[in-house]
């Protein structure tokens, strides 16, 4: 038997019984549908929230305050608390650690901001330069927070764009117009481009104001929140993250580790953490829409067996003309592939049309990769193979004679 | 051709032991047309599975053109129906949604001919076994009794087998188609020398063989010349 006959063969025995067999495919385009749905949705979730993760900026470190320890005593008052970050440590940084490319500390703190009556509270974030380059941030219109500004304690500001639709309206242009913060009037001297992202934390919901200004007029203290240090390149992330730690170690007079009153954090690392987490989502969802796929299989080796008993006489006749074993067990393992291999591919179809009705309807971004296409091929024809291997081994064990008197 | 010695065929149902088939020796050569008859009971079948080889006899060796087929595997026997038997049956047993010609190209599918050859075989097979060619391209199910038997005949005959074992052929027809029927295998015995082995619980079929072997109980009673051979005169179509 040449290929062409077991595909001729498998083709006019499923057409024979059009509906059975649709049904019976119906069930694996629901499975494999479900199954690439769900997972499109849930690599769509994982891109999305890396990509708003790398809008921060590329190989970059943020050296945070940990937790302030008094000097011999082993009580903490809590993390994020220390104020112990200095402008100096981040110029020594600079200085010291070759890999570190730009550097920006900030002091950031959520002020209630006035303009014409409207107000909003936002993050207001006190900062240098070379945060736009660090941070990725580009200017829609305007320019940012110059070092010039920053020496001359200017009363300067650099709006978000969620900042700027809220206090002034969307798409509106305020340069030069003024806003309160804390009372204290700043001159609106550019605008950010939007990064995307919704939320608490958007990059978008932000005003940048000059680092001293910000600690000297707002805060009333020297102290820096968050240093965004940019690291040369990916592969020297590690290097440089021991080295900033060690460095402020040092400078901090710290000699255990344990008790540092800094966190170094590397943004692989906060990617990483992110990704397994829509990894494990994506996986449950998978698995869920796997319990129908393996309906779907139950289905097929359901058809299958009734299939065979009803074509009993035919089986024998088949038999009694000179087909082997093997012939009867392969046209009917070739009839269950087809089956579930047809489904799978309409099934690749509708989980298709399905993640695209999601993104159209609820907007979250859904991504079909090319391995679960082919993952969703492999798997409806392994379910052929596994479910179609014991109808078709009772098909060919079946004795001629008693085939052929089968009524 | 046919040389079977001492067939014995005994089924086992647990402790119970049922003799169908004691001591059955023949001959059958080449070219003749020989009629099995016994009422039902009789072991007529359980023989015809055997010379069919779609079964192996309990003892005794069964030569089908000088090779013994009494003691092959299930594979190997398939082999043998392949190459060497083409069966007709009582209900036709074709393929009702396939065409008239798909289903007499049937057996060479198995036996390995290449596609461009099947047709042309299969439309030999039925002209010999005289079916119309406006019948060629219709679904089997879409033919009478007479004409799905004949294109059961052509599709025993496609493979050039040895031997044709019809079982009962006329069985479902009526007295005027069975006729008929009965004259095809005439007529393919007496044009094309084919050897024909027909089982038939009727007389008045089986004396439309040269030869009879009339068996009873499992033994052969009596096997005999027929010599009031009935012999179908107009080979009418279907």
């Amino acid at each position: 038997m040449t290929i062409q006959d077991i595909f001729e063969e498998t083709y006019s025995s499923l057409t024979v019984n059009k509906v059975r067999s649709g049904l019976t495919i119906l069930g694996i385009v629901i499975g494999i549908g479900s199954v690439i749905a769900m997972v499109s949705i849930g690599q769509g979730a994982q891109g999305s929230i890396e990509s708003s993760i790398q809008s921060i900026g590329s190989n970059l470190l943020l050296v945070m305050p940990g937790a302030q320890r008094g000097p011999g005593y082993q009580v903490s008052s809590g993390r994020g608390s220390a104020q112990t970050l200095t402008q100096e440590d981040a110029d020594a940084i600079i200085k010291q650690i070759t890999l570190a490319q730009a550097i920006a500390p900030e002091i950031s703190k959520r002020y209630q901001v006035v303009a014409r009556g409207t107000n909003t509270n936002t993050q207001v974030v006190g900062t240098v330069q070379s945060y736009p380059q660090v941070r990725n941030i580009q200017m829609e219109q305007g320019s940012f927070i110059t070092d010039q500004n920053v020496l001359s304690l200017s009363r300067v500001v650099v709006l978000g764009p969620t900042t700027r639709d809220d206090l002034f309206g969307e798409g509106s242009n305020p340069i030069g117009e003024t806003v309160k913060i804390n009372g204290i009037d700043f001159k609106i001297i550019g605008i950010t481009k939007s990064k995307g992202g919704t939320g608490f934390g958007s990059q978008d919901d932000m005003i940048f104001v000059p680092l001293k200004t910000a600690q000297k007029l707002l805060a009333g203290a020297d102290y820096v929140t968050t240093i965004s240090i940019q690291v040369q390149d990916q592969n020297s992330m590690t290097t440089a993250q021991e080295e900033v730690t060690n460095l402020l170690l040092e400078r901090h007079r710290i000699s255990d580790p344990q008790l540092a009153d800094f966190n170094v954090l590397n943004q692989a690392d906060i990617v990483a953490t992110a990704s397994s987490i829509t990894g494990t989502f994506t996986m449950l969802l998978a698995a869920i829409a796997g319990i129908s796929l393996l309906v779907g299989g139950i289905g097929i080796m359901n058809m299958m067996l009734t299939t065979v008993t009803e074509r009993t006489r035919e089986i024998g006749l088949r038999k009694a003309i000179g087909a082997k074993k093997k012939d009867i067990s392969i046209q009917f393992l070739a009839e269950s592939v087809m089956l579930t291999f047809s489904g799978g591919v309409a099934g690749v179809l509708f989980g298709w049309l399905v993640s695209l009705a999601v993104t159209q309807v609820t907007g979250i971004a859904t991504q079909i990769s090319s391995s679960s296409v082919l993952l969703a091929f492999g798997v409806s024809a392994v379910i052929g193979i596994v479910f179609g291997y014991y109808p078709a081994r009772r098909a060919a064990g079946l004795n001629p004679i008693e085939a052929l008197r089968y009524e | 051709m046919i040389i079977c010695e001492s067939i014995t065929k005994v089924y086992v149902n647990g402790d119970v032991e049922t003799p169908v088939l004691k001591d059955v020796s023949f001959e059958v050569k080449h070219g003749e047309f020989v009629a099995i008859m016994g009422p039902s009971g009789s072991g007529k079948s359980t023989l015809m599975h055997i010379l069919g080889a779609l079964d192996t006899p309990t003892s005794g060796t069964y030569r089908l053109n000088g090779h013994d087929v009494s003691k092959l595997s299930d594979d190997e026997l398939a082999d043998v129906r392949r190459d060497k038997i083409g069966f007709v049956f009582q209900s036709f047993n074709l393929l009702s949604r396939a065409t008239v010609l798909r289903n007499v190209a049937l057996p060479l599918i198995y036996a390995g001919v290449p596609k461009t050859k099947r047709n042309s075989k299969a439309e030999k097979a039925l002209i010999a076994a005289g079916l119309q060619e406006d019948h060629w391209l219709h679904l089997s199910n879409q033919l009478s009794g007479g004409q799905m038997q004949r294109v059961a005949i052509a599709r025993a005959l496609v493979n050039d087998p040895a031997l044709i074992l019809a079982d009962e052929p006329t069985g479902n027809l009526d007295t005027k188609t069975g006729e008929v029927v009965l004259g095809t295998f005439q007529e393919l015995n007496r044009t094309n020398r084919h050897t024909i082995v027909l089982i038939t619980h009727e007389l008045y079929v089986a004396e439309h063989a040269d030869r009879i072997i009339h068996i009873q109980d499992g033994s052969i009673l009596e096997d005999i010349r027929n010599h009031k051979k009935r012999v179908v005169r107009m080979h009418t179509s279907l």
